[in-house]
């Protein structure tokens, strides 16, 4: 696995306390060779929008337990793209019904990762998608 | 999808002199991954600005580090300045990958217009700075940030060669660390300028105050007259609650004003360029000569000579450097 020189955010929005998850990604990605920044628990659209920002990432993986993804993974979008970031790679990860899935990718959300999800396939994708 | 700095966006140092977030951002991910081709733009940058007043800061991990420097820049933005923060993590060197955790500890800041924090990873420069975190503090500098914080963790090289780049070191530590102190190293002890005891609601506070002290004053005994040396303080915080932090900020400040009455103002930044510049001669030597010299056939039958006892890596280390003269000119 390569990850080289690809940097991700790995971000918990919302009122949720649980990261391990979030923290097993990001342990995966790293041990694949990618940058990661993580930036802890209950984080606002904003902060999240802000970190992309400053540190240029290539990838965000959203991570959310507590199913609140409708109300807030749109407003993220939005604030991406009002801050001229559409371009960037955005995933989600979680307690995520299957029913919502398609919802979430016509806002934007390349791929849903179910709980269980190796991350092998995390990384594949990843470079499968920064290579287009 | 892009990676970020694949993407052809050109950067000009106007756009970096107006500041905007992304620019600078994206410039500094170039530094990063692309050097070559930024070069132009730092030295129009670094001729064309100031370096800002830059603050170090170190320390074991778990010492509390981010959280302080998350209360030092919201006071110095409280009083009008921008600032930046550049937090550096160690590369793994097994899979040369990093986990950047500082952010999570600057929660009060990342939303304030007047800061800027990025993210940096060592990236492996063995025995030295990775030269893109000078580089970046020459864009930040430019961008308008007047004080910029370099926070690294006190394990390894790195953070004694951030020291030597930074105008007042801050070195962190904490009650329970014990007999880590006495383990620092000595480069260490003689790098900081203040010294912060975070933490100091814990119950040994007292007795690593004292220790702190004697190891300072061994310190102390050698080198300049008493009267031109700045006294290195010892701050108590409890950065959580902001104990002890406008008197930490008062002390940056004191340090701050000896520098420049002192005028070593004018004389560090000589002792910083001195350093960035070898820093950048080893790069460029290493990615024009070295490393092609790693992947060339005369390099694979030295050593096998070597393996085979014909010559020994002395020798061969010899015969290299004379050929590096000829090419060298």
């Amino acid at each position: 696995m390569t990850g080289k020189n690809i940097k991700v955010l790995i971000a918990k929005p919302g009122l949720d306390g649980h990261d391990r998850g979030a923290k097993v990604i990001a342990r995966g990605l790293k041990e694949a060779g990618m940058e990661v920044v993580y930036t802890g628990l209950r984080q606002t659209p904003a902060q999240i929008v802000r970190a992309a920002l400053q540190e240029d990432v290539d990838v965000i993986g959203l991570s959310i337990l507590s199913g609140a993804h409708q109300e807030l993974f749109p407003v993220i979008m939005d604030e991406l793209e009002e801050a001229g970031l559409e371009d960037i790679l955005v995933l989600a990860g979680g307690t995520i019904p299957d029913s919502d899935h398609q919802e979430l990718k016509e806002i934007g959300i390349k791929e849903i990762f179910k709980p269980g999800t190796p991350i092998k396939e995390i990384v594949e994708f990843i470079e499968k998608e920064l290579a287009e | 999808m892009r990676k970020s700095w694949q993407n052809k966006m050109k950067i000009t140092a106007e756009q970096v002199f107006a500041g905007e977030e992304k620019v600078i951002a994206r410039a500094i991910s170039l530094i990063e991954n692309e050097r070559q081709q930024v070069f132009p733009l730092l030295k129009e940058l670094y001729s064309r600005s100031e370096l800002a007043y830059l603050l170090g800061v170190t320390g074991p991990p778990g010492s509390g580090k981010s959280t302080l420097v998350a209360k030092i820049v919201s006071g110095w933005v409280r009083e009008g300045n921008k600032v930046a923060v550049i937090a550096i993590d160690p590369t793994s060197e097994f899979s040369g990958g990093a986990l950047l955790g500082d952010r999570i500890r600057m929660d009060d800041i990342s939303t304030n217009k007047d800061v800027f924090i990025r993210s940096m990873a060592t990236r492996g420069y063995l025995g030295g700075l990775n030269p893109a975190i000078f580089d970046t503090v020459v864009v930040l500098s430019a961008a308008g940030y007047k004080k910029i914080v370099i926070e690294t963790v006190g394990v390894g090289q790195n953070e004694i060669d951030i020291v030597s780049l930074a105008d007042t070191t801050l070195v962190v530590t904490v009650p329970e660390a014990g007999d880590e102190v006495q383990a620092f190293k000595a480069g260490l002890m003689e790098a900081g300028d203040i010294f912060v005891l975070n933490k100091a609601d814990h119950p040994e506070v007292n007795k690593m105050e004292l220790v702190l002290k004697q190891m300072l004053r061994l310190g102390n005994t050698a080198g300049e007259q008493a009267e031109n040396r700045w006294e290195v303080p010892i701050v108590k915080t409890i950065a959580t609650t902001e104990k002890g932090i406008a008197e930490l900020n008062k002390t940056i400040a004191e340090h701050q004003e000896f520098l420049t009455e002192k005028g070593e103002n004018q004389k560090a930044p000589g002792k910083i360029i001195s350093n960035h510049l070898i820093h950048l001669l080893e790069e460029s030597l290493k990615r024009k000569y070295l490393d092609p010299l790693k992947e060339s056939p005369a390099f694979a039958k030295l050593l096998q000579e070597i393996a085979a006892k014909k010559t020994d890596p002395y020798s061969a280390m010899e015969e290299l450097m004379a050929n590096f003269k000829e090419r060298l000119g």
